[in-house]
């Protein structure tokens, strides 16, 4: 199925969830916020949340700014 | 407070409080411009700030870059803003995905939707400032020196006013100083002075106003040795806030001798 994740159209595997999709990508938890479609998905529920097709998904996290 | 000893002058106690920290060092940090991250605990280590900015993105999928987190102390407050915000609810949305990152619920708030001048949307400011406060967060909101629009801030629970010295970036000082020293006069909380500070001698400016803190951020970034200008900042912020609490002389029109009158040379 796709997703958009950060801006770009990705394919990912039916029942992947926010943790498997952090850990994919070799980020490491610390700091680091995911939205599903604007809300906020809390660490705990990483694990329960599956995505679905054409979910919009942001990984955020600090930078330097001012 | 006794003066007779600058050094025990400067050591005693001052301090400030802002959400619900006690903070010694009035010097606030930036973190954005710098040449590479390695430089940042070396520039923060020569600062001693306690107080440290960060922006809010999208993680780089691509690049092994190490999160900016790593090369902040944990005893650093930080200091999340809402850069890219260009309205008060876009603010509201990083703000509390900021606090979601589980380092703290400081967060200044920055709307702005010029892009030449990138100076605050005043309005936008006042009501994420409300909105925030009351979902517990301690609210800085960076605003343009403007009385009333900080009156509003004030009771929309804002713990301190950040208003610009001149725009972002530009290093050219405390041009909205007429408008500053009327906020410090009359707004009861903490006035940050963020934005165009650009040497130390104005970061020192600020501080003799009686602001309670500035921060700094491309003026020390952009530097030629970051890590230099950065201890030349703090030793101009704790020189600023020492004249300040000394009480600055009175300005004269015409010259006050500074020597008695001589007595003894013979009138021609």
């Amino acid at each position: 199925m796709q997703i958009k994740l950060n801006g770009q159209w990705v394919q990912l595997e039916q029942g992947t969830n926010i943790a498997q999709i952090v850990e994919q990508r070799g980020l490491h938890p610390h700091g680091v916020v995911v939205e599903v479609n604007l809300n906020i998905k809390r660490r705990e529920e990483w694990d329960q949340t599956i995505l679905q097709e054409n979910d919009e998904v942001e990984i955020l996290t600090f930078v330097g700014g001012g | 407070m006794e003066h007779n000893d600058a050094k025990t002058a400067i050591k005693a106690e001052d301090w400030f409080e802002l959400g619900g920290h006690k903070l010694t060092n009035r010097l606030f940090l930036g973190t954005g411009k710098f040449p590479n991250k390695q430089v940042i605990p070396k520039v923060i280590a020569a600062a001693q700030n306690q107080v440290i900015t960060v922006a809010l993105r999208r993680i780089d999928l691509s690049a092994t870059d190490e999160n900016v987190l790593n090369y902040i102390p944990k005893t650093n407050i930080l200091l999340p803003n809402t850069s890219g915000a260009r309205t008060a609810q876009e603010a509201v949305r990083i703000a509390r995905i900021a606090r979601e990152a589980g380092c703290g619920n400081w967060v200044k708030i920055e709307v702005i939707s010029d892009n030449k001048y990138l100076l605050p949307d005043n309005y936008e400011t006042i009501k994420a400032t409300e909105i925030l406060a009351k979902e517990g967060f301690v609210v800085l909101p960076y605003m343009s020196p403007d009385l009333m629009a900080a009156k509003a801030m004030v009771e929309a629970g804002a713990a301190a006013v950040m208003p610009l010295g001149s725009p972002i970036g530009t290093n050219r000082g405390i041009k909205t100083k007429e408008l500053i020293r009327i906020l410090i006069d009359e707004i009861p909380l903490p006035i940050i002075v963020d934005a165009g500070i650009g040497k130390p001698s104005e970061a020192a400016e600020a501080m003799e106003m009686g602001a309670a803190a500035v921060l700094v951020n491309t003026a020390i970034a952009t530097a030629q040795d970051p890590v230099g200008m950065a201890e030349a900042f703090y030793l101009a912020v704790k020189a600023g806030r020492q004249a300040y609490l000394s009480g600055t002389a009175a300005t004269w029109e015409f010259a006050q001798a500074s020597s008695p009158l001589t007595g003894f040379l013979s009138e021609v």
